[in-house]
């Protein structure tokens, strides 16, 4: 009896699993693998169907899982689009060997070249600026000056960071390490760490609070968490200070969300279009201001609040050294401690 | 021995699939192939040592954690009585509806520079600034959502044998402490070992809650070498050390076990406490459930109250759905196959078949998406096999990952209920010519089905707040509540998390309610 047990007990389980749909399969579906989340791409892919009648279905997830996935799944992969949000996966995607190049005027018209991968691999869509934020309290702006100069005396007990367990932090540091060198990058974090006040954060939003309530002075953060902060507590004693704008010197850091076609993508017209249409001025307002964000094309304007930050220079250092020097940027905060 | 043999469960398809659930852990070990010595060196001269010290450290306050607020509750819920007593025995479960992510975020989100707590001891106390960033805050917050597995098993343990023992006990001239101590604990330990190996190793695995406090551990280091070093093949060495120390940990407690059988009281009766212990009872259960769950649940009422607009977006029903869904069919799977794999060892009493499930049992303790990617990794090598897409973005594939991933949780109150099924009960009833059909259905089954329901209710919850596998694993189109979480809190929009987190923890309670009232039936 128990035998028949057994085996009625996995025919249901067994019954119960191919009961499930399976995935589709058409041919003109676009499938896109993505990092940046539903939240901020559902309302383009939307878009871009209800214009181009193209469905778009997609999966996120963190990069390092997706690529994973990608590789898995090789030639059968259903992906035709990688999207992430920072430029360090997709150089480690085109490293891997999973991304296919686009030759394509438009997006070379629409993207700046330090924001593309050389060989055309990948395409940032919208620009994420990691500046200081401080407390206007207890600063004046004068003070300010580098992220360099944060190392410095002056600031010793002053200042807070996220850890430096997030891409940003890796990224930030390794264009760092292109622009000054190993050796003064390295005195760079060591000052840094040296002048926490407090341990690093697990994210900017908390710095930033760290920095209103007066536990410290200023901080490092992506200007979109400090828009949303201002949208929410106006009260704030906070401001944003452009880093690196002296004449002699490099202009802010910039990350990038963007996106790559894939080698196996079974539609790589179809996602060489929705990359192609994403770096197009109307799809690029609201790629960039639905999280207030800096646009790639240079025609497209910026949100009200975003523009109300005034202007800056960027640095223009290739955005592959990102994820080249990622693993060298980790090494040495590591080695500083910067935990 | 029991070889009856129309009884024996023929333990070759549970063998197979035991190596299914464990093909993930295979693969991981598989990524020895080739070793990155840098980066190995690299880490262990800047943080390894740390970070070892951090995890060892973490899993030693989550112990004494769980244990404390685990057994306390369960004893008194089950054997004492006290004000509040009936609805705190089910009230003290509900915890585990709380995934330890959303606690760690609603924890520091209570007490961060923002908050208007510490706004409140700035104007009271200028210059002074709480931080609770510390491992102690992160010990207390893993203890109290992973006790409830110490409780639950406890409690089932002392239901069975509580009061006759500790009375047998006392009438020998024992104090209530030392009876408590030296009768009834010993006698429970077998259950309370299972409710603690799966505490630590949820303790283990976990990334989410620890990142929050930026308490650094060995997933750390695993996931730095993934994701900062792009060294995945680093990363799963890495994961497999970690599987090393739990199969010595999951051993010992099996070795540990010496074959304690507990009576069966049908009649019991509880201790009445009196006065002022009566009531420090009831406060210190209270404590519990309101740090634990009541708390931190206003907490993400008053997040969410602006924010509810996000239901208006009509798919939120089918995320609800997805999750009870999801979670209903892997609680199906896990605990029939459980309960399978643990009658085929009870009847066969193979060794091989119980290592086994020990191994089927370590994905537990992995973080989640690194064994998300052994899983999706071996899935893949099928397919490629078959050239087709076919398992890669199946339901399928992702319920076996949760059968792989909760196999543990499934099998450990189980595998209790079955330890108090004594050989010469079934050999009695042989004796007075009981059918072995008769035997299965009149002994074993009661017997074993408080730990079924048990284990039913851990794994249920345990699935609808899953995250890595699913987000690796799901079909398109699946995602769940706790996918909406992922995708709110990574993009940093707490408040808006909590309204699908505050829906997780709500529809986690009605399987609680209504299988704790099966369990107190069947009792």
């Amino acid at each position: 009896m128990k035998k028949m047990l057994t085996w009625l007990a996995f025919v249901a389980a067994t019954i119960s699993l191919v009961g499930c749909e399976q995935p589709t399969k058409e041919a003109d579906v676009l499938t896109v693998y993505t990092a940046r989340k539903e939240q901020l791409v559902k309302p383009l892919f939307d878009r871009f169907t209800a214009e181009t009648g193209i469905e778009v279905r997609y999966i996120t997830d963190s990069a390092g899982p997706l690529l994973a996935r990608i590789e898995a799944e090789g030639e059968n992969t259903p992906a035709d689009v990688f999207i992430t949000v920072d430029a360090g996966h997709l150089w480690h995607a085109a490293q891997s060997g999973v991304l296919a190049p686009i030759n394509s005027d438009i997006l070379s018209a629409n993207v700046p070249a330090n924001l593309r991968d050389p060989n055309n691999l990948w395409f940032g869509l919208s620009q994420r600026a990691r500046t200081m934020v401080y407390n206007t309290d207890t600063v004046s702006p004068e003070e300010l000056s580098s992220y360099e100069a944060l190392a410095g005396e002056a600031w010793n007990d002053r200042l807070c960071l996220r850890t430096s367990q997030k891409v940003y932090n890796q990224s930030l540091v390794a264009t760092m390490i292109e622009a000054d060198g190993e050796q003064v990058t390295q005195e760079v974090v060591a000052g840094w760490v040296n002048n926490l006040a407090q341990d690093p954060f697990s994210n900017d939003t908390q710095a930033m609070q760290a920095v209103a309530a007066g536990a410290c002075d200023v901080t490092i953060v992506n200007t979109y968490y400090f828009g949303r902060l201002q949208v929410s507590n106006p009260e704030l004693p906070l401001a944003l200070f452009w880093a690196n704008q002296g004449d002699d010197q490099r202009g802010i850091h910039v990350n990038i969300s963007g996106a790559g076609v894939l080698k196996y993508a079974p539609n790589p017209e179809l996602a060489q279009q929705l990359i192609e249409w994403l770096s197009q001025p109307e799809a690029q307002y609201l790629f960039a201001e639905i999280n207030q964000e800096f646009p790639v094309n240079a025609s497209v304007e910026r949100s009200a609040q975003v523009s109300s930050w005034g202007d800056f220079k960027t640095d223009q250092v290739n955005l592959s050294v990102a994820g080249e020097r990622q693993a060298q940027a980790m090494k040495l905060m590591d080695e500083a401690g910067y935990r | 021995m029991l070889k009856g043999g129309r009884l024996a469960i023929s333990y070759v398809p549970i063998a197979l699939v035991l190596l299914l659930v464990a093909a993930p852990v295979v693969a991981l070990l598989s990524s020895w192939g080739s070793v990155d010595v840098e980066l190995w060196s690299h880490l262990w001269r800047t943080q390894l040592p740390e970070l070892i010290t951090n995890t060892l450290l973490l899993m030693l306050g989550v112990s004494l954690g769980v244990l404390v607020f685990g057994v306390s509750t369960a004893w008194l819920t089950s054997v004492c009585d006290f004000p509040g007593r009936r609805w705190l025995s089910w009230a003290l479960v509900l915890p585990m509806a709380m995934p330890a992510y959303v606690l760690a975020f609603v924890v520091l989100g209570i007490t961060d520079f923002g908050s208007p707590l510490q706004q409140f001891i700035a104007t009271q106390f200028p210059g002074v600034h709480l931080d609770l960033r510390h491992p102690v805050a992160v010990m207390l917050v893993l203890s109290l959502v992973f006790y409830p597995y110490v409780f639950l098993l406890a409690r089932t343990a002392f239901r069975y044998q509580g009061i006759t023992s500790i009375q047998a006990a006392r009438t020998l001239g024992k104090g209530p402490w030392k009876a408590f101590f030296s009768v009834v604990l010993p006698m429970a330990r077998p259950a309370i070992a299972a409710g603690l190996a799966l505490a630590l190793m949820e303790t283990l695995a976990d990334f989410g809650a620890v990142s929050v406090f930026n308490y650094q551990t060995f997933t750390t280091a695993i996931y730095k070498s993934w994701s900062s070093f792009y060294s995945l093949s680093t990363a799963t060495q890495l994961a497999s050390l970690l599987l090393l120390l739990v199969a010595v940990l999951l051993l010992l407690e099996r070795f540990n076990r010496s074959g304690r059988f507990a009576e069966n009281s049908a009649h019991l009766q509880r201790f009445q406490l009196a006065g002022a212990v009566k009531w420090l009872a009831s406060l210190w259960c209270f404590a519990i459930f309101f740090f634990a769950f009541l708390l931190p649940l206003v907490q993400l009422v008053v997040w969410a109250w602006d924010e509810f607009a996000l239901l208006r977006d009509p798919r939120f029903v089918g995320f609800i759905v997805n999750t009870v869904k999801l979670g209903v069919m892997a609680m199906l799977v896990a605990v029939v196959f459980a309960t399978l794999s643990q009658l085929a060892n009870f009847y066969n009493r193979s060794k091989w078949l119980s290592y086994l499930q020990v191994f089927a049992s370590l994905g537990y303790a992995l973080p989640g998406s690194v064994m998300a990617v052994g899983m999706m990794i071996v899935a893949a090598q099928i397919d490629s096999l078959l050239a087709r897409h076919f398992l890669m973005g199946s339901p399928f594939v992702l319920i076996v990952a949760y059968l792989a991933r909760f196999y543990a949780v499934a099998n450990g109150p189980i595998e209790t209920a079955m330890s108090k099924i004594k050989p010469s009960l079934l050999e009695s009833a042989r004796v007075l010519g009981v059918s072995e059909g008769q035997q299965f259905r009149r002994v074993v089954l009661p017997l074993l089905s408080p730990g079924v329901y048990v284990a039913a209710l851990m794994v249920l919850v345990d699935v609808m707040k899953e995250m890595p596998a699913t987000l690796l694993l799901r079909p398109f189109g699946w995602d769940t509540l706790a996918i909406k979480i992922f995708e709110l809190t990574s993009e940093g929009e707490w408040q808006q998390a909590a309204v699908p987190a505050l829906i997780l923890v709500l529809i986690s309670i009605l399987p609680v309610i209504y299988l704790l009232n099966k369990t107190a039936k069947t009792n």
